[in-house]
């Protein structure tokens, strides 16, 4: 799908970032209008997390000089906690664990807090477990995940469903799911893959940073954008994720620089 | 004035020893007459903030009060002691399989606890038989199907001393919540001896909460466990601006099973110590110990846990956790495990931590639209369940969660 009149949900503009006095981003641009998926592959340590983390307004990141836009505005001023209440969702490559704090309770407080944000009413502690066990669906999760404490102890698939499962909660527009295929078995990523498929609408959009194209062949992208040292080096369609798969990283990056030296 | 003189001046406000703890009295009293109180090269006082002890001693000692406090509604399986004047206690009418000790069996026990616990010459005891006059003493046996509840509140500015003896016979089993409160400048002086004979069962909860501005507390839990026998603490001490509580458990002939879960809770300019000690006198001893800490603002949290494994003491497993959370730069948490182990066949553990709380936590739950003021206090709470989730329902009604996040999410 490729509806170039939708309106546009996220725009990022010549973004250069850098963590820890360690510059990793040089000029990313990229636009995401409603109804997109995006896929943004690359090798390891080209930046793709890292802009991830930058969208969602971790604190240890800090933005050099570009700008990011959700509908509009920029959200660079904005708190993390703003970010996702108008709508932003980051899924976590790594899901934190947090012991002593119940999964039950925590899914009802962020829920609420984007129910707010579109003003809706906050939700009782028996109107959310109606709402959660329908989205538990979702993602085919156990029940008794919500008893326990956020992520404590879940395997890495289930910590995966439980982010797909937040979010189904939180209903965003723009999710952007970190690796959300890495560790995960052929069974697992067919559930996942379906969660993130079904939670696809034509207001959202979604964009899922990925290595390998076995999640790509779940989830049809509209565009595919290979990232490398910092920028995103090529956009093409879902050909470009089986190309990559086919002759590897390297041999694109070399391409890629040729082609900028003829130029 | 020296810290000496404090003591002599507080010793002089007192009333004249008389009645059923005459005896007691004299002897704390020449006790703190003679040795004074500590210096700061005292080990086990070094870390204390004396000044705050000498705070302590000008209160003056409580005789009489009239009270009217509001306290959660009570439970009808609970019977409710409240401890002021101490004399309305002794009116009270117990439930089945709990007595009072007659004058003649106090006179056999008292001070037993304190000799098989080898702190007579504690200065917290001291005190303590220095100024209390009155003593609450019960016996549970094992027809015992009511909890117990023991309250004691304090007044303003002034100190009030409290001592409590209860025998636990061969296999009963009661559950206690003790729940000791402070005031706008006032003391808290407290003394608590158990004994669990053979096959007995103390669930013993205890909440400390300091609550008026320069609250302060010394307080004092003696424990002699018999074989067989079982203890479980779960303690909370918050809101004193000088609290000391000084557990001591010992299992006289081993083979029986002690649980220390306890949560200490400082800020402003608090200052929270607890120094306990487990001993075992026989084999086969447990010990589980989870000793938990928050710091903020420029209080001082203070914990020394020892734990003495003689050579009699083969095939005891000792566990000992203490973790720390410092959530502010001027605030202080001292820690110091002490495991003195001679015999050889033995498994015990022991380790200590202090962190603080995990930025990405804190940005996880940012990331889902979560306020950072109801972010930190679901992340405080959940370092606060291991303790307070051991807490019976009705200790809960104490609303102690609130208290414990309020003071520290700021």
């Amino acid at each position: 799908m490729n509806l170039s009149n939708s309106e546009i949900l996220l725009s990022i503009e010549d973004l250069h970032a850098s963590v820890e006095d360690k510059k990793i981003l040089y000029g990313v641009n990229l636009i995401v209008r409603e109804g997109e998926i995006h896929a943004i592959m690359g090798p390891n340590g080209s930046g793709k997390s890292t802009l991830s983390k930058i969208i969602a307004g971790h604190p240890s990141y800090k933005v050099i000089s570009g700008s990011i836009k959700f509908k509009g505005i920029n959200i660079l001023e904005l708190e993390p906690e703003k970010r996702a209440r108008i709508g932003i969702f980051l899924g976590f490559q790594y899901p934190v664990e947090i012991p002593g704090v119940s999964n039950l309770e925590f899914l009802r407080v962020s829920t609420n807090s984007r129910r707010n944000e579109l003003g809706k009413s906050e939700l009782d502690t028996f109107e959310f477990e109606e709402l959660v066990t329908e989205s538990l669906k979702i993602v085919e999760m156990d029940p008794a995940f919500l008893e326990r404490s956020v992520n404590e102890g879940f395997s890495g698939g289930e910590k995966k469903r439980n982010e797909i499962l937040q979010m189904a909660l939180l209903d965003p527009l723009v999710a952007i799911l970190d690796e959300t295929d890495s560790g995960l078995d052929i069974d697992a990523l067919r559930v996942v893959a379906s969660g993130i498929t079904k939670l696809s609408n034509p207001n959202s959009a979604t964009i899922l940073i990925t290595h390998y194209q076995r999640l790509l062949n779940e989830v049809t992208p509209d565009f595919v954008h290979i990232m490398a040292n910092g920028k995103i080096i090529k956009t093409g369609n879902k050909e470009l994720a089986m190309d990559i798969e086919k002759s590897g990283y390297e041999l694109i990056n070399k391409r890629t620089k040729k082609k900028e030296v003829a130029k | 004035m020296k810290s000496s003189a404090f003591c002599r001046n507080w010793l002089k406000s007192l009333p004249p020893t008389q009645g059923d703890l005459q005896k007691e009295q004299v002897f704390g009293r020449k006790r703190l007459l003679e040795k004074g109180i500590p210096s700061p090269e005292d080990e086990a006082w070094r870390l204390s903030n004396l000044n705050r002890l000498n705070e302590f001693f000008a209160l003056p000692l409580t005789i009489k009060e009239r009270s009217n406090h509001h306290f959660p509604e009570q439970e009808k399986s609970i019977k409710r002691l409240i401890l002021n004047t101490n004399k309305c206690i002794l009116e009270d009418i117990l439930p089945e399989g709990i007595t009072k000790l007659s004058n003649r069996e106090i006179e056999e026990n008292i001070g037993n606890i304190i000799k098989t616990c080898n702190i007579k010459n504690d200065l917290a005891v001291s005190i303590n038989q220095a100024a209390s006059s009155d003593l609450l003493a019960l016996r549970i046996n094992q027809n015992v199907t009511q909890s117990l509840e023991i309250i004691i509140p304090s007044v303003q500015q002034q100190m009030i001393s409290t001592r409590v003896i209860i025998i636990l016979e061969k296999g009963a089993r009661l559950d206690l919540l003790e729940v000791i409160l402070g005031n706008n400048q006032s003391a808290q002086n407290h003394l608590i001896e158990i004994k669990l004979e053979a096959n007995a069962e103390l669930n013993h909860e205890l909440i400390s909460f300091g609550q008026g501005k320069q609250a302060s507390s010394l307080s004092t839990l003696a424990v002699e466990q018999s074989p067989q026998s079982k203890y479980s603490l779960n303690s909370l001490h918050q809101g004193w601006h000088y609290a000391r509580f000084e557990p001591r458990i010992i299992q006289t002939q081993g083979d029986a099973s002690t649980t220390i879960k306890s949560l200490q809770v400082t800020s402003a300019k608090e200052q929270i110590a607890t120094h306990s000690l487990v001993r075992f006198e026989g084999p086969n001893g447990r010990l589980d110990q989870l000793q938990k800490a928050v710091a903020t603002d420029s209080s001082h949290s203070i914990f020394n846990g020892s734990i003495d494994v003689p050579k009699k003491a083969q095939k005891t497993e000792a566990a000992q956790l203490s973790k720390n959370l410092i959530l502010s730069k001027r605030a202080r948490i001292d820690t110091k495990p002490e495991l003195e182990i001679v015999a050889d066949d033995v498994r015990c553990t022991h380790g200590a931590t202090v962190s603080q709380l995990q930025e990405e936590e804190l940005f996880y739950l940012l990331s889902r639209g979560i306020n950072k003021e109801a972010a930190n206090s679901l992340l405080l709470q959940g370092y606060y369940d291991d303790i307070i989730s051991n807490f019976s329902k009705n200790a809960q009604r104490w609303n102690f969660i609130e208290k414990l996040i309020k003071a520290t999410n700021k």
